[in-house]
């Protein structure tokens, strides 16, 4: 089978993709419960699921100042530099 | 017996003539040309060559150690993948652009002394500025005109910062600064700082890249910044400053990329954000983390050339650039999409791809150094490189609403040139031992820990989570963002403008004042003359007394040796000729 046949397939099934992911991303907060912590730096190592709430934390951060920045201050129309 | 052989000389010299060769045997030449470059680099052992007195000076052309052997491997890697995805392009001067553009990076890195150092670094900046040109529109002939400015101003300061030195020290090693002191410390850090795109010194890249030809970009997106990176990893690791400067350049990009709409633009603002981790690598200066910026440096080159060379297959196959002008193309160009995902995945570092196994160990050693905040705020850049270049781009250009284009696949050359890039992206993180083995410091480090594969996979595939939820809202806006460059494209006519309105007028007002008042005025005249005579030409002769006497000193200042007399006038030759450019 050759890649577009595959990528049409996955399209597809999106449903079922997207309940896979949901799996998924509770398998590895779960994990992260029993994984064992040998070597800690700063505190939040040792808090289970940490590094999950914080991606989606700087996700946020991310695009809330990304956005605002670009809608306050920074977008111009497209032929700014032409006039 | 020749016991060392250059490898710029295949690039540099070989790129002259090509324009003797016609098609396919033109082809295999454009090839083999960095191919030879490369293995040069793969069998050249450590020790010092091509040791060259010149003017008194002793020039060494061939350094070579493990911090230049890294650096020059995956430069001449560089060049050969560039000259096969460029291969199908019929214009020879934008191959012997590109080489020599290559090649001079190769020479600033094995450069063991500042004047031969800086000769490749600006011969790179006039080379690199071709491959901006060459796509011949309006556009791209000005973003190319700003490029070169930025450059030679960077390049005056450098030097600047070089005769400093050599005043000072009395050598033209490239060594560590940290025994410097002043304005040549700093000088020599702006240089290479402009050139590592470090902010606000970085508008010259977002603004040139994109605007470059399709196969130029790639080149311009391997060479520059990363020549910048190793002369920092040289000349200053361990400079704090550096630390906070690249954790905040890191966001920067992430933040700025986030308001591209243009692709070549976005991922310009990912060189930012990821040469940001190196440069904090860099100040941090510990064996992990100068360990860590070369290899992150090395994997870099590899992936964002693999994600440049994407971008410019979908701009090549149909035209656009832009995230709101693309979508749906996966059924038309699915090759180049999981070819580009594999250099995504790599950048996003995700496990079992490059990035996995050469930007933890920047992180990590932000942690052995226990820098909490540089920590989050890397780890923080981290998100947004997955989100812009894993997940917005790929689903906006070839996924989201069908944009109508019905392109097929790019040129075969395009395709295993995209495919070299990303078997060694795979490769490397599969295997790390391969690029672990090249650092330049002996450090045991694991990257596939349990802990720390989790730790990824939560940080990233959460990072998914949000972007599918708001996917709607996460699409390019046809808008433009300003940034530095602002203050040289438009500032400047702001600036002309008050000069026009504000201050010429008020010059008028003084000399209307001046004629009513003085030329009106005989006996003022007269007193007028007076004052002249006694003060103003008193003035003046005392300045020339002055000079007199200043000159006298100069003159015991002056050591009489001929290369300072030299260097000063290379320097002037230089200064010269780039000044004539403009």
């Amino acid at each position: 089978m050759n890649i577009g046949k595959i990528l049409e397939k996955l399209v597809n099934n999106a449903k079922t993709l997207q309940r896979i992911g949901f799996a998924v991303l509770a398998l590895i907060v779960v994990i992260d419960f029993f994984l064992p912590r040998h070597h800690s730096e700063f505190f939040w190592d040792e808090i289970p699921g940490f590094s999950a709430a914080y991606g989606l934390v700087s996700f946020t951060l991310i695009v809330v100042v990304s956005k605002t920045l670009g809608h306050y201050w920074l977008g111009r129309s497209e032929d700014y530099y032409n006039d | 017996m020749i016991d060392w052989v250059h490898p710029s000389a295949f690039l540099i010299l070989g790129a002259l003539f090509i324009p003797f060769f016609k098609g396919r045997v033109q082809q295999i030449y454009i090839v083999i040309l960095p191919a030879l470059a490369l293995l040069t680099v793969m069998l050249m052992s450590p020790g010092v060559y091509g040791v060259v007195k010149f003017l008194g000076f002793e020039l060494i052309f061939g350094r070579v150690d493990k911090l230049s052997l890294a650096f020059a491997f995956v430069f001449s890697s560089a060049a050969l993948i560039g000259a096969t995805y460029a291969l199908h392009v019929k214009d020879n001067s934008q191959h012997i652009a590109a080489f020599v553009y290559a090649g001079s990076s190769l020479g600033a890195t094995f450069a063991g002394d500042l004047l031969t150092f800086f000769t490749f670094w600006e011969l790179m900046a006039f080379a690199s500025v071709w491959l901006i040109w060459s796509r011949r529109v309006k556009a791209s002939i000005e973003a190319g005109y700003r490029y070169l400015l930025v450059h030679a101003v960077g390049g005056l300061v450098l030097l600047a910062g070089i005769l400093i030195f050599y005043a000072t020290t009395g050598s033209i090693r490239f060594e560590g600064m940290q025994q410097v002191n002043g304005a040549a410390f700093y000088l020599i850090l702006i240089g290479f700082m402009l050139n590592a795109a470090v902010p606000p010194l970085h508008a010259w890249l977002t603004d040139a890249y994109p605007e470059a030809t399709v196969t130029g970009a790639v080149f311009l997106s391997a060479f520059t910044t990363k020549t910048a990176v190793y002369a920092l990893t040289r000349a200053y690791p361990g400079t704090e400053l550096l630390i906070w400067m690249g954790t905040i350049m890191a966001l920067y990009g992430v933040v700025f990329a986030m308001l591209s709409n243009d692709i070549r633009r976005l991922l310009g603002y990912h060189i930012i954000s990821q040469v940001g981790f190196m440069v904090a690598a860099v100040g941090m200066g510990s064996a992990l983390a100068i360990n860590g910026a070369v290899a992150h440096a090395f994997a870099h080159i590899l992936y964002k050339g693999l994600l440049f060379m994407g971008a410019g297959a979908v701009l090549q196959m149909t035209g656009q650039s832009k995230l709101s002008d693309l979508g749906g193309l996966y059924r038309y160009m699915p090759v180049t999409f999981v070819l580009y995902m594999i250099g995504a995945l790599s950048i996003s570092a995700f496990p079992l791809f490059s990035g996995f196994v050469s930007k933890s160990m920047e992180i990590s050693a932000a942690a052995e150094m226990h820098l909490p905040q540089i920590w989050l705020l890397l780890t923080m850049a981290s998100v947004g490189t997955f989100l812009c270049l894993g997940l917005k781009i790929p689903y906006y250009t070839f996924f989201g609403k069908d944009c109508g284009a019905r392109p097929t696949e790019p040129p075969r050359n395009m395709l295993v040139a995209m495919g070299m890039a990303a078997f060694l992206c795979v490769f490397i993180g599969v295997y790390p031992a391969w690029l672990y083995d090249k650092l330049p410091n002996v450090v045991e480090y694991h990257s596939y820990t349990p802990t720390h594969i989790i730790w990824a996979l939560q940080i990233l595939l959460f990072t998914a989570m949000g972007f599918f939820m708001l996917r709607k809202k996460l699409g390019g806006l046809r808008k433009i963002t300003l940034d530095i460059d602002w203050f040289y494209r438009k500032g400047a006519g702001v600036f002309m403008q008050f000069v026009y309105r504000v201050v010429a007028p008020i010059e008028n007002w003084f000399i209307q004042v001046y004629r009513h008042v003085f030329r009106g005025n005989l006996v003022l005249g007269a007193k007028g003359l007076w004052l002249d005579k006694n003060v103003i030409d008193g003035a003046v002769n005392a300045i020339a007394a002055g000079v007199v006497r200043g000159a006298g000193a100069m003159r015991q200042m002056q050591t009489g040796q001929l290369q300072q007399y030299a260097l000063v006038m290379v320097g002037s030759l230089l200064i010269l000729s780039l000044y004539s450019l403009f």
